[in-house]
């Protein structure tokens, strides 16, 4: 066993601020409102590039839900990295394939008909899922959690190892993007 | 938090996205006269003393024109993209420390906008959304040269986060803290970052020119290739949105490496013992001193845009791949040597 298990981050940032104290519901049913509005634009709109729009939306939403349970560091590596960097690259790769023209076509019933049905399965597996969850938060959670200081104990303490292993796979993945997307190698 | 932090905070707010903003025109200026002195000639002298009438002039004609839209444009992302613009670049500027504290009624006051313990990460999440009005002002302009505008900007500002966050990473590794403010304390101390990181502080200049979108990394407005890049289709207010987003840009370049590099607002210990600074007297001197540095480094910015030519593309994305990057880097491991030999502590 490499690598132990990972209490995911949300979750654990989640505690910490039910630790801490979390005064009106307001910012967060907002933030939230508009996480949900945005994820479900990003499906909704046609034109590509406003559905990454809503996209980045959605993760500044997200981001905005992290930094409200405390956990500055999240909120600001997830707009650095996915708002700032990634979503740039992908509206970089919308505006240069010029995909708007295509997309313009419709759907056939088919497609609709299959989507809804999905849907709906998607929809009954999370409302049991629902039922099923724990309203209780995991207590022992340390004050000061979700800063700086604690994050990079974690990662380059007890995480060190499978924190690089993890980047020797986006190494990898990256190394093979580049062979595959290279038409012919020379040798 | 309590009402008197509030009302402090909102008022910080205020006056710092105030004098900004209205710093932008005495900028162009700076900027319309060093270009005239520069190119040997004299630049706006007319309006006012020296000229210094014209920025005014040239907001109140921006006011009173059309503002023009276009009927072939995506509306809702070209109404946008300005404010996305100024809106990032203000962002930005509210994480530099401009002074330590003021005593008002009772009151300390920080005298900084935002105090979280993450504070340079934030600083390059809002600059790092800046890139977004830009790539919408060019792809909703529907227009050739917009586009072309756009997708240069968005590759451009990409390649050079990355140096400038590699050449700032290099002072966070060196000062153990994401705390601007502590970054500059430390300073206060010993000699300035720069003399320890003379390599990180001149990655992290060249990458907030290009961060900046001015010559001689003003490829997403080359006129002569591209009429006026990502703003070609905009007018009055919206076109000056824009405007003031590059000089806001700047004046948040300039602060950044002051405070990460340059001592930041800390008032040398040889002007501030003779004198016997204290209290509130120290922080007014401490915000002017930082004024001054910022001022400098502005002065520089202009020097520069008017002195060099503008890169080709392929010369753009070595510079910041091939020399930037491995730069930075070298600042990381220099600053990770300096740690453990105990330099600087």
């Amino acid at each position: 066993m490499i690598a132990p298990p990972l209490v995911p981050l949300a979750e654990a940032a989640a505690a910490a601020a039910s630790a801490s104290s979390v005064t009106s519901p307001w910012p967060f049913g907002l933030l939230a409102l508009v996480a949900v509005v945005s994820a479900v634009m990003v499906v909704a709109r046609r034109k590509t590039l406003v559905c990454a729009l809503f996209l980045v939306l959605h993760l500044l939403a997200v981001a905005g839900l992290y930094a409200l349970l405390g956990a500055f560091v999240l909120a600001a590596l997830q707009v650095i990295i996915y708002a700032g960097a990634i979503l740039v690259l992908i509206v970089f790769v919308v505006m240069l394939l010029n995909v708007r023209r295509e997309s313009e076509g419709g759907r056939s019933a088919a497609t609709t008909t299959i989507g809804i049905g999905v849907g709906a399965l998607l929809a009954l597996a999370l409302g049991r899922a629902a039922r099923d969850l724990s309203t209780q938060t995991p207590d022992g959670v340390s004050p000061g959690f979700g800063t700086v200081a604690r994050l990079g104990d974690a990662i380059f303490g007890a995480y060190f190892f499978p924190f690089e292993l993890v980047s020797l796979v986006i190494v990898a993945g990256m190394v093979g993007a580049v062979i595959l997307a290279k038409r012919k190698l020379e040798d | 938090m309590d009402a008197a932090t509030m009302l402090a905070t909102a008022l910080k707010v205020v006056i710092l996205a105030g004098a900004v903003i209205s710093l932008v025109p005495l900028l162009t200026w700076l900027e319309r006269r060093g270009a005239g002195f520069i190119q040997l000639r004299l630049g706006p002298n007319r309006v006012g003393p020296l000229g210094l009438f014209q920025p005014i002039a040239d907001g109140l004609k921006f006011f009173f024109k059309e503002d023009i839209l276009p009927p072939f444009v995506h509306k809702p992302t070209y109404v946008m993209a300005p404010i996305v613009a100024l809106a990032a670049a203000l962002t930005a500027f509210a994480v530099i420390p401009f002074g330590s504290k003021l005593h008002l009624l009772g009151v300390e006051v920080p005298l900084r906008i935002v105090d979280v313990d993450v504070g340079v990460l934030l600083l390059l999440a809002a600059s790092g959304l800046g890139v977004y009005g830009i790539i919408l002002a060019g792809w909703s302009s529907n227009n050739k040269y917009s586009q072309f505008g756009g997708l240069r900007s968005a590759a451009q500002m990409i390649s050079y986060e990355l140096a400038l966050g590699l050449a700032v990473v290099g002072v966070l590794v060196f000062s153990g803290t994401l705390r601007p403010e502590l970054i500059v304390e430390q300073q206060a101390g010993r000699l300035w970052n720069l003399c320890y990181l003379p390599v990180g502080a001149l990655a992290l200049l060249v990458a907030g020119f290009a961060e900046t979108n001015r010559a001689p990394f003003d490829l997403p407005e080359a006129e002569s290739e591209l009429v006026g890049g990502y703003h070609t289709e905009y007018s009055s207010m919206k076109f000056s949105m824009f405007f003031m987003a590059e000089y806001v840009n700047m004046f948040t370049s300039a602060a950044l490496l002051t405070t990460l590099y340059l001592g930041g607002y800390v008032v040398p210990a040889f002007v501030r013992r003779p004198l016997g600074l204290e209290g509130n007297v120290l922080a007014l001197c401490e915000v002017a001193t930082f004024a001054v540095k910022v001022g400098l480094l502005l002065c520089f910015f202009i020097w520069v845009r008017w002195t060099l030519p503008r890169f080709r593309f392929d010369q753009l994305m070595r510079l910041g791949w091939k020399v930037l990057v491995p730069l930075g880097f070298l600042n990381i491991v220099w600053a990770s040597f300096l740690v453990v030999w105990g330099v600087g502590r």
